[in-house]
């Protein structure tokens, strides 16, 4: 079951994840990552790297997250491998703190 | 003014103290050469963040066996194949034309640090942490008692496990410790021949398993089930076991106020995950023919028998100090299980290399930032890993620790003697006058591809060889 990045990751791109990340199985846009389901090799050290919370195992999802695998899954193929870390979104910190990560 | 065989973006040359000019270190005409020692997740990342940096850089990994990858190839369980797929990544890694890999070769037995700094700039060690820690009990030593890092060597077929044998006609087995690598253990005992058939688990193991009469697998931890440090992965696999079920006492699950507060933080939630889990293996009924009862609030004092090992003795803890941070303390009342054997994980130790400090106690380097605090005549050594940090954290922990440093290095740059040096041409060559048969990396794609030849009519991803000569047969092949 491969992990998947859900709602929490927004409008921060903290991008700790990638840096822990011992594939190359993070993609992401202006806005967010994703996590190529066929790449990621299940080692779950994401979940704890990421200052949102926003990663979780495809198992462990609720039902209003489920539809994240889907666009991981899409996503993924279509936008860039990020393997560095990138300078988080200006606001990024405030959203942490307004999610209760902080 | 430039020569022609300077790119156009060489930087211009400096006079240095001794009056020659040089380029500066990092650039095509002299190229920061580095030396890795250790070619497991740490060492393969540490390359990496060298040869994606903006300095020209050589990198040679040397490894004291013929083949890569280290833990991925010997400490991953040859049942999570998955994992196992990172090491990929370490072959295309090791594509890069300024990478090297230089296998079969022992630091501090085929090569010395003086040497070492004769052909490079700078050393990072990635030497991991190949030794175990001891229960520290009487009986400790019979026969029957093992360390993890043997058993787990063995099934996974790493040379110098492969003539252990382990007694497997008890019918119960104790595992001490509650960390990944006892799950591991756990789940090899406790699968059918059937589901470790078609891994790459090595054949002498798995024919050693088949004839295994272990029934009862125990897991033994200090603390409780809010303490224990699982990956809730791990744990549910224990439960999809197919002919294994797994047991907790419901006794152990009773939690004092201070637990669950722990239980309650917020920041971990894969503490409640685990918990849950816990509670339905709780109430599980036995239907099938082996069981793994999951053991808390326990801690071995003497293992008991003849010359062979016979019984365990346990005593239960209870747990002192604020959340967060409790201790076990013993209550002095005693426990039994009998067994034929005990396998510990109960922490692992790097082990000293000469010429680098050493903390016995943390069985690391001492570093800062990854960088050795030594007075080694100026040669700058690095570490990364496990022998940087301890035992800790998981495969891609490594890729963040060895990109810091890495940054350490990159940042001393300056501090580095700017002479040239030579590098793999001149390591490679003094190791063949000491007649040692280094392996290239094209030598391990041979190997590699042996491997799987071997393994195809198997059903197998891979059948390992188990034996240093065979490894460097199948490279001239």
């Amino acid at each position: 079951m491969p992990h998947v990045v859900t709602g929490n990751c927004s409008d921060c791109r903290f991008t700790d994840c990638v840096l822990v990340c011992p594939v190359a199985c993070f993609h992401g846009d202006d806005q967010r990552m994703y996590i190529d389901p066929i790449a990621c090799v299940d080692c779950a050290a994401c979940i704890p790297a990421c200052p949102v919370h926003a990663i979780s195992e495809s198992a462990d999802l609720s039902e209003d997250q489920v539809m994240w695998i889907q666009i991981n899954a899409d996503k993924s193929s279509s936008t860039p491998v990020i393997r560095s870390k990138q300078t988080p979104l200006a606001g990024a910190e405030e959203r942490r703190a307004a999610l209760g990560y902080s | 003014m430039r020569r022609n065989d300077e790119p156009p973006w060489a930087i211009p040359k400096r006079i240095n103290r001794s009056g020659l000019s040089v380029n500066r270190i990092g650039t095509a005409n002299n190229p920061l050469r580095v030396a890795i020692v250790g070619s497991g997740p740490s060492g393969f990342y540490a390359a990496e963040a060298l040869l994606q940096s903006e300095h020209t850089t050589e990198v040679d990994i040397l490894e004291r066996l013929p083949v890569p990858y280290g833990l991925v190839r010997y400490g991953v369980a040859p049942d999570h194949p998955r994992l196992k797929d990172v090491a990929d990544t370490y072959a295309a890694i090791a594509q890069h034309p300024r990478f090297s890999f230089i296998g079969n070769v022992s630091f501090g037995k085929d090569f010395t640090l003086k040497e070492l700094a004769d052909c490079y700039h700078a050393v990072i060690f990635a030497t991991g942490a190949a030794t175990d820690r001891k229960l520290g009990i009487p009986g400790e030593d019979l026969q029957g008692s093992h360390a993890a890092t043997s058993f787990v060597g063995w099934y996974n077929g790493h040379p110098d496990y492969r003539d252990l044998e382990f007694d497997l006609s008890c019918e119960s087995a104790v595992i001490i410790g509650q960390g990944n690598v006892a799950i591991d253990v756990c789940r090899i005992l406790a699968k059918s021949t059937d589901e470790l058939r078609k891994t790459d688990i090595a054949s002498h193991a798995l024919d050693a398993l088949a004839e295994s009469r272990i029934r009862e697998i125990h897991l033994i931890g200090r603390r409780g089930p809010v303490q224990a440090r699982f990956t809730t992965k791990e744990l549910r696999e224990l439960g999809q076991l197919s002919e294994c079920d797994p047991f907790v006492d419901f006794d152990d699950l009773r939690l004092s106020e201070t637990c669950k507060s722990e239980l309650s933080n917020v920041p971990e939630p894969a503490r409640a995950r685990n918990f849950e889990i816990f509670q339905a293996f709780a109430s599980r009924r036995q239907e099938k023919p082996k069981c793994c009862r999951v053991h808390f609030f326990l801690s071995p004092r003497e293992a008991r028998g003849g010359h062979k090992l016979e019984e365990l003795i346990l005593e239960r803890t209870r747990l002192i100090g604020a959340a967060g941070r409790q201790e076990a303390v013993g209550t002095g009342k005693a426990v039994s299980i009998k067994t034929g054997l005990m396998i510990r994980s109960v922490g692992y130790s790097g082990l000293p290399l000469e010429g680098v400090p050493f903390d016995e106690k943390l069985g690391t380097v001492p570093n800062k930032d990854g960088r050795a605090l030594t007075s080694s005549n100026g040669f700058p050594i690095y570490v990364t890993g496990w022998i940087k940090r301890g035992p800790t954290g998981i495969i891609g922990t490594n890729r963040a620790d060895s990109m810091a440093t890495v940054a350490t290095l990159l940042a001393d740059l300056p501090t580095f003697s700017s002479q040239p040096k030579p590098g793999r041409e001149a390591s490679v060559p003094l190791l063949a006058q000491r007649s040692v048969r280094s392996v290239s990396f094209h030598d391990w794609e041979a190997i590699d591809q042996a491997e799987k030849a071997r393994g195809l009519p198997l059903g197998k991803p891979r059948e390992k060889f188990t034996r240093i000569p065979e490894m460097l047969a199948a490279c001239s092949a």
